[in-house]
């Protein structure tokens, strides 16, 4: 395989006029990775104070299907997450990631939620999860994989249900990223989902609940000092 | 807001191919309406073609050679005005591009497209036209050709004056800007093609309930227009710019018997 | 797949008469161009937008083998693997000694075009490895035998009709009774079905968006959630992407985001958008065992420094196929390869060569609207006339449309002579067509006069008419 990266790279080379490049022309580039600096941000959440990007970010999740329950304190988060499954007829049955935020959820408080704590499995027909952040800029949910947040709990239950706090909400989709990279390496997976999920794949019609969950469900949780 | 030139302009009129052979009447509304806000026109002898069929078949030698003519012919007048988009188009965006690598002409083919304007973007834009003295007693549906639309930014010029017409009352279509399916060598080289995009160009035009159909450009006229005879579609088309010119009673709707 | 590009109008002609197909089009037709254009509406920055991400294709095409090599550091220092193919034979070679490797049986598919391009799912099969598309769309196309009509879309050339009767034929496991109306029943019905293939599947292949320099990653975008799927149940996640695909941050990679969905489907963001990085971690309770990028030039490299380079931008959104109106009249299997619509046009001779595609870059009118639409402002209709000028100057057009043209070109240098020619043209066609001002058929017009009328000429031309007006009023020139 080593004669094709040789050939593939020589053609690059050949085609751009030139053999490798320096290490003056490879500065400008090397700099440009290392200082990954933003792009243009839009001001539709950018300019907003953070109680503003925390209402468009409902607005923008319900806007593509998600629901949003918006909760005053972790106290009440057992009952809007009760209260969503009775509503949609739906068994009080869920699966949680063995997450450290949704672990701080007192759950004992709704003794009629079976909670199971681990990896989702296809019989799961509803989880819950908490989130790393929220992007305001189109209410898209950003999640990463890890010891205690198993990317398969995102996809294999129909309903998905996420404990978000408002503190996790940020402006835009570079906010995520910043915080992400203050947080340690690059996770396997960075999920950012925007509402349940869909296809038009027949005439264009719009169905939920293609593969993944065909439920969205955001209980929010108004932290102090978002 | 319209004012009369201290110095008049000296325009030379492109009549185009399509105007020359199927409708010099539309030559004479252009002149006419020129004329009417103080220009003096010429129409300089030495003009065929812009050379877009040779160009857009990839004949680049001979779309060059028939560029430099027109560049020659042309450059000794104030302004250019053509009433057709596409080939205001050639002429405005294309020629400079064609010619870039000739140094004895990129410069002029650069000047002339500075100063070649389509008719009702001439009128609108140089000539700050934004009413015409007219009259219609019509409804009028305008299809955006291509060129015009996409190379040369004509959208609101021709609304703008078609609104100012007496007794106009103009009705868009759904999609006016979706192609008519003309594209010069295209309708004939890929027929059928052709045919699926006139055929629901036509059902736009007669969706709108509109009598008379307008458009800046020959061929997606001629297009149109026999499409809409070939349908049996009661709708008169005409080049827009025998309505702003009040020339309408001069001949008849494209496709139609000459009564007189 | 086998191209029948060569068949351009022969597959035009039977879309065109292809009823089902037509309904379907004239969905499309409307539906897209209308979003795209509300989701633009919304975002005042879009042309901002636009600017930013053709620098940042621009200067990636410009240092193309320096962020590949970027790309490889990180993919392999996050536990990843790379492999470099040349041509759509490595890349099939390498895909399948991945899969023995790891005793595979059946795998499960992300859409991808470049796998379409590598026609791997044949080639898995052929090895008896059975491959499952996961889009519903793709699923719809494999179990039909076709290939997708559509770079994100892959089944818009359907009816829901069409979709039940494949269903039936397929899942014969259900009740025979069973009612197949609905979309909404039919997309239960793929993700019963598939659920079974994605908790089963030994690797998993997608595509790549985008591929991330700064980190290794590769980015995926879809609406269902199948290239999640597919990439984190199996013991291996396989990417295929071409060489362009790289980006070099995550910074520039949202931008493009940015500009994606919006330009696709109308969007504000496609509902999954997953960056994946490597194999799972040490302490990860889920995720592939494996990360293997298969990185493919495959004719790219071909395209630096020469007339086609900005193709390298296209970020396959394929809102020039939702708006080009020739693609609306007869949908993307009459252009004969995997690639379609102006994209298509202008990206299938530099991979089959302009002898067997050459149908694709004439098919245009030059309306202009793909370029308008493309968020990467690819001059299509300029790259479609270079083509036009490489099949003229080796004459590949057809002999009767090169002596038509040779005699018009002769004709518009000489003035005095195309003067003559003209008046003579519109004296004669205005005397035969002056009882019903319209010609009916007229000979060697056919391809004309077969479905429209010819307006006739008024008689005499203008030129005529001007100077016999300047005799009469004694007018200088």
């Amino acid at each position: 395989m080593s004669d094709a990266r040789d050939q593939i790279f020589g053609d690059i080379r050949a085609r751009l006029g030139r053999g490798r490049p320096d290490a003056a022309a490879n500065a400008a580039a090397e700099e440009r990775l290392n200082a990954h600096r933003r792009n243009l941000i839009p001001a539709r959440a950018a300019a907003l104070d953070h109680a503003g990007q925390v209402a468009l970010f409902i607005a923008e999740a319900q806007a593509v299907d998600a629901t949003i329950a918006r909760v005053a304190n972790a106290a009440d988060v057992p009952g809007a997450v009760a209260d969503f499954l009775s509503r949609q007829n739906l068994p009080a049955q869920l699966v949680m990631t063995p997450d450290p935020k949704v672990d701080a959820i007192p759950w004992e408080t709704r003794p009629m939620l079976e909670l199971r704590r681990g990896r989702a499995e296809d019989n799961d027909a509803a989880g819950i999860t908490g989130a790393f952040a929220a992007i305001a800029e189109t209410g898209t949910l950003m999640l990463i994989s890890g010891a205690e947040t198993p990317t398969r709990n995102n996809f294999l239950p129909d309903t998905h249900i996420v404990v978000l706090r408002a503190s996790e909400v940020v402006a835009c989709y570079e906010d995520g990223w910043d915080r992400l990279r203050a947080a340690g390496p690059m996770p396997r997976t960075v999920n950012f989902i925007t509402g349940p999920s869909r296809t038009g794949d027949i005439e264009q019609r719009l169905v939920l609940g293609a593969h993944g969950p065909r439920r969205l469900h955001i209980v929010l949780l108004d932290d102090a000092g978002g | 807001m319209f004012q009369p030139m201290a110095e008049p302009f000296r325009v030379a009129l492109f009549v185009t191919c399509l105007v020359d052979l199927f409708r010099p009447s539309v030559g004479f509304a252009a002149v006419k309406l020129l004329e009417d806000a103080g220009c003096v026109v010429d129409v300089p002898e030495a003009q065929s073609c812009c050379g877009q069929p040779a160009y857009n078949s990839g004949d680049r030698a001979d779309a060059k050679a028939i560029a430099r003519q027109v560049i020659a012919a042309f450059s000794p007048y104030d302004y250019v005005v053509v009433p057709s988009g596409s080939c205001g188009g050639m002429i405005k965006t294309h020629y400079p591009v064609l010619l870039a690598d000739d140094p004895a002409m990129a410069e002029e083919a650069k000047t002339l497209a500075a100063r070649t304007y389509e008719l009702v973007s001439f009128l609108a834009d140089v000539l700050k036209r934004d009413r015409i003295a007219a009259r219609y007693a019509g409804t009028v549906t305008y299809h955006d050709a291509c060129s015009g639309l996409r190379e040369l930014g004509v959208k609101e010029q021709p609304r703008r004056l078609l609104q100012s017409v007496a007794g106009l009352t103009l009705k868009e279509m759904a999609t006016p800007e979706v192609c008519c399916g003309f594209g010069g060598t295209f309708c004939v080289k890929y027929p059928e093609i052709s045919d699926k995009m006139v055929s629901d160009k036509a059902a736009d035009i007669v969706a709108t309930g509109a009598d008379t159909l307008l458009c800046g450009d020959m061929g997606c006229l001629l297009n149109m227009a026999g499409k809409l005879a070939r349908l049996g579609k009661p709708v008169a088309v005409r080049h827009v710019a025998e309505v702003l010119a009040d020339m309408t009673e001069e001949a008849p709707p494209m496709g139609m018997p000459d009564k007189s | 797949m086998e191209p029948t590009s060569h068949a351009f109008k022969a597959n035009a002609h039977r879309a065109l008469g292809d009823a089902n197909l037509q309904r379907a089009m004239t969905m499309m037709r409307t539906g897209f161009p209308e979003k795209r254009a509300q989701a633009i509406a919304r975002l005042p920055e879009f042309e901002a937008l636009r600017d930013e991400g053709i620098a940042i294709k621009n200067h990636v095409i410009a240092h193309l083998d320096f962020y590949l090599e970027r790309f490889e550091q990180n993919v392999v220092a996050n536990g990843g693997n790379v492999h470099w193919c040349r041509n759509a034979e490595e890349a099939r070679e390498v895909v399948l000694g991945l899969c023995r490797a790891l005793d595979a049986k059946t795998v499960t598919k992300g859409k991808s075009m470049v796998g379409e391009e590598i026609a791997i799912n044949d080639f898995l099969e052929q090895n008896g490895i059975t491959p499952v598309e996961t889009d519903l769309g793709e699923y719809i196309v494999q179990i039909r035998h076709e290939a997708p009509s559509h770079i994100i879309a892959p089944a818009v050339h359907l009816v829901k009709e069409q979709v039940a009767e494949s269903f039936r034929a397929t899942h014969t496991n259900l009740p025979r009774d069973r009612v197949l109306e609905e979309p909404r029943v039919m997309t239960d019905e793929a993700r019963g079905v598939l659920r079974q293939k994605f908790l089963a599947a030994d690797v998993g292949i997608t595509g790549a968006n985008f591929l991330i320099a700064e980190t290794g990653s590769s980015i995926i975008v879809t609406n269902e959630g199948n290239g999640d799927l597919t990439q984190i149940l199996p013991k291996a996640h396989i990417v295929l992407a071409s060489i362009e695909k790289i980006v070099p941050t995550l910074e520039d990679a949202s931008t493009l985001l940015r500009l994606l969905a919006r330009s696709a489907t109308g969007q504000e963001f496609s509902t999954y958008t997953t960056v994946s990085t490597g194999p799972r971690r040490a302490s990860d309770t889920d995720g592939p065992g494996e990360y293997h990028v298969v990185i493919l030039d495959n004719g790219r490299s071909a395209l630096l420094g020469g007339e086609f380079q900005d193709m390298l931008r296209c970020i396959r959104c394929a809102a020039c196929l939702n708006h080009c109106p020739v693609y609306g009249a007869i949908g993307g299997h009459a252009y004969g390869w995997v690639y379609s619509g102006p994209m298509g046009a202008v990206l299938t001779p530099t991979l089959i060569g302009i002898e067997e595609a050459g149908n694709l870059p004439n098919a245009s009118t030059f309306c202009g609207r793909c370029e308008s639409v493309c968020p990467m402002r690819i001059p299509l209709p300029k790259m479609m006339r270079q083509w036009r000028e490489r099949e003229f100057s080796r004459r590949l057009s057809p002999a009767t449309q090169r002596w038509g043209l040779a005699l018009w070109a002769f004709a518009a240098q000489r003035p005095a002579l195309y003067r003559h020619v003209s008046a003579l043209a519109a004296r004669v066609l205005g005397f035969f067509g002056r009882g019903r001002g319209r010609f009916r058929s007229l000979p060697l017009a056919g391809g004309w006069t077969d479905m429209r009328d010819m307006p006739a000429p008024e008689g005499k031309s203008f030129m005529t008419l001007w100077a016999e007006r300047r005799r009469k009023t004694g007018r200088a020139a």
